[in-house]
């Protein structure tokens, strides 16, 4: 228990470790004061405050708890700020200026967003073992071979989780894409060719989003059994109806305008209409879309894999992880947690993108 | 009156008219399976002899459109027929499991709806603040969390760590409401992590829009002290929204029921639907779907008639 307590507070005695700590905190404030950054001063010396109070009801431990949750955020504000300066000096001078005004959260989920990318793209480099290959007995505890344990069937935790970035954001990904395509695709045909084609489609869009998203799915799962094909077309025909509503209402601001009309007299046909006008007339809002869309979907399939209806084993897959080591976390253990928490990762980061962007184009609304 | 009679009037029609779509699709959606239910649900191994039977039995020799009129008819009555794995009505399974849905669902909805209300409005007056800012960051996390995940860290801690609540739901008869109420605390709790987070947001953006229009700045501008624009001004205007936000986020709660409920045991219609799917029980598949899909409906229902009635500019559409 002893090295244990001593490890815990990044391997100080508690008495200079909680001077350490309030030692940083007030030369830090101090310095933000100085330089006349008002914010992060008041930032600092609210949680130095905080601390204090904390530190004499709850003791050492509680001071350990409140530090090492400062020191996450801090590494995160501190790694997203590096990594919007590094693309802003490797985008070209267009994109550094729209990447400037890209507040912290933001450059947090596109680091994040990177971060998975690399793991899915080179999970076979990355991952030190097989997807399916069973190397030690169930629920073996971490070690060196092993960062993060085996398990239910001694199976490399960390190895699944890195390849699970492949197979669970992959399938979400083909699902959002199809599902975009089919949607935009109705969308834009409704807005140029209106009339009962329009109608039509609008109805049926309705009555499909009349359902609850996930009871949709699982009808669906239990009649045509849970395979990849049918999981992608599923969730695709769910969410396609409200990529096909934005569209709709994107580009019927569009269709009004006097080039399309211009266009139309011209004599060009719905394909150029939509190609050459109408498209490159609405992507922002399409492209916010797609993102939260993403989320939808991600979040829909990970429940899915959860309820173990989603991708079959032996692949690996974030959310039947959760579900197949779940029993751990009666005796105290994260592990079933490790994969939940990387899908809520992803659509943080997703979300926090989106939500920049969000506020981008609609301008200072708020 | 007699307008807003007609207007609601007006929308259960039309709800009544999805709700009957979708009856079809449910129904008829089971149909698309290749061969039939008997084939799909004995499997390849099955004699002629045994899907013969299950055929007679569940009445398939009859024309599809004729048995969906049969189903029908015992829908409306709460008569689904008979599960095909355990041969018990449908009805005997699903009906004491919604119940306890229902009350988890409701259990959540009255700590969730005021909390995040009150909460929704504070963070709208502060907007662009500090504290608005760690909200929308903590809000937008809930929000991207899958359910199972909240679920599981609070058994982690509140459970297993602390102690203080049981992490598996089962319930019983005997049990004191009190009782009840501590047993189902914990999936509770994880719904109202999820349902308030979207209710603040929705909340948050209803009243930033509100505040926004110009009636609310000619009150600023003749001077009208700051709590007198929200109670006099603000708030009759800002019930339209806020029962929106409520009705539509009840309908997510009866959704998102089902993960939470698979992940804490609790014996709820949620997880009687996901078993059904993965045995292939379609009596009881469909009668789930169709009972989800009624509540949804009801629930998106509740939220028209309650901007029809709070707000009279929707009495008379242009």
């Amino acid at each position: 228990m002893e090295d244990i307590s001593t490890l815990w507070y990044f391997g100080l005695t508690p008495s200079t470790f909680a001077l350490t700590y309030f030692t940083a905190l007030v030369v830090a404030s101090c310095v933000a004061a100085f330089y006349n950054h008002r914010q992060p001063f008041m930032m600092i010396f609210s949680l130095t405050l905080v601390s204090i109070i904390v530190g004499i009801i709850g003791g050492v431990h509680a001071l350990w708890v409140i530090a090492l949750i400062a020191f996450i955020i801090a590494m995160a504000a501190m790694v997203s700020y590096a990594f919007r300066e590094f693309l802003i000096l490797i985008a070209s001078t267009e994109l550094a200026k729209e990447l400037r005004t890209a507040p912290l959260t933001a450059a947090f989920g596109m680091f994040v967003i990177f971060v998975y990318a690399i793991a899915g793209i080179f999970a076979p480099w990355i991952a030190p073992h097989g997807e399916a290959e069973v190397i030690t007995s169930a629920f073996a505890p971490a070690d060196a071979n092993m960062l993060l344990g085996a398990d239910q069937l001694g199976r490399d935790m960390f190895s699944r989780l890195i390849y699970g970035t492949r197979n669970s954001v992959g399938l979400a990904l083909t699902a959002t894409l199809l599902a975009f395509f089919m949607g935009a695709f109705a969308g834009l045909l409704a807005a140029t060719k209106g009339g009962w084609l329009d109608n039509l489609l609008a109805r049926f869009a309705d009555v499909i989003m009349s359902i609850p998203s996930l009871i949709f799915a699982l009808l669906m799962l239990s009649i045509f059994g849970p395979s990849m094909p049918v999981i992608i077309i599923a969730v695709s025909i769910i969410y396609a109806p409200r990529v096909f509503r934005l569209t709709r209402a994107v580009a019927g601001n569009v269709v009004v305008m006097d080039y399309i009309e211009a266009a139309k007299l011209r004599g060009e046909g719905t394909g150029y209409l939509i190609r050459r006008e109408i498209l490159p007339n609405s992507t922002a809002p399409l492209i916010a879309e797609f993102g939260l869309e993403f989320c939808f979907v991600f979040l829909l399939v990970a429940g899915l894999s959860f309820l173990g209806l989603g991708i079959q084993p032996p692949t690996a897959d974030w959310g039947s992880m959760v579900r197949e080591n779940a029993t751990l976390i009666s005796f105290g253990e994260i592990t079933p947690l490790i994969p939940a928490a990387a899908i809520a990762l992803l659509t943080v980061g997703v979300n926090f993108v989106v939500d920049w962007m969000l506020h981008r184009s609609s301008g200072l609304k708020e | 009156m007699g307008d807003i009679l007609g207007l609601v009037a007006k929308r259960l029609g039309m709800g009544l008219m999805i709700l009957l779509i979708i009856s079809v699709i449910i129904f008829f959606m089971v149909e698309l399976l290749p061969g039939d239910i008997a084939e799909a649900v004995l499997g390849q191994g099955a004699t002629e002899e045994n899907v013969r039977v299950l055929r007679e039995q569940m009445g398939l020799n009859d024309p599809a459109l004729f048995r969906y009129f049969e189903w029908l008819k015992g829908a409306v009555m709460l008569d689904f027929g008979r599960s095909i794995v355990t041969q018990e009505a449908v009805m005997s399974v699903i009906g004491e499991r919604f119940r306890n849905t229902l009350f988890l669902a409701t259990y959540a909805a009255v700590i969730a709806v005021p909390f995040a209300i009150i909460l929704g409005v504070i963070v709208a007056l502060l907007r662009n603040s500090v504290f608005d800012r760690v909200a929308n960051v903590l809000t937008l996390t809930s929000i991207s969390s899958p359910e199972f995940f909240l679920g599981y860290i609070l058994i982690l801690f509140f459970s297993v760590k602390w102690g203080m609540f049981p992490a598996i739901a089962s319930l019983n008869d005997s049990m004191s409401f009190w009782e009840l109420l501590n047993r189902t605390f914990l999936p509770a709790l994880t719904l109202v992590l999820v349902v308030t987070a979207h209710m603040m947001r929705m909340t948050r953006a209803a009243i930033i829009n509100l505040l926004a229009s110009p009636y609310i700045e000619m009150a600023k501008l003749k001077g009208t002290p700051p709590w007198k624009v929200i109670v006099r001004h603000a708030l009759p205007n800002a019930w339209a929204p806020i029962i929106n936000v409520v009705a539509l986020n009840l309908a997510y709660l009866i959704t998102g029921v089902v993960l939470v409920e698979v992940v804490f045991v609790y014996p709820g219609i949620g997880q009687a639907l996901v078993d059904a799917v993965s045995k292939r029980d379609f009596p009881v598949v469909q009668a789930c779907c169709l009972i989800f899909a009624a509540t949804f409906i009801l629930l998106n229902l509740a939220a028209d008639v309650g901007a029809i009635l709070t707000n009279p500019r929707l009495r008379h559409p242009k």
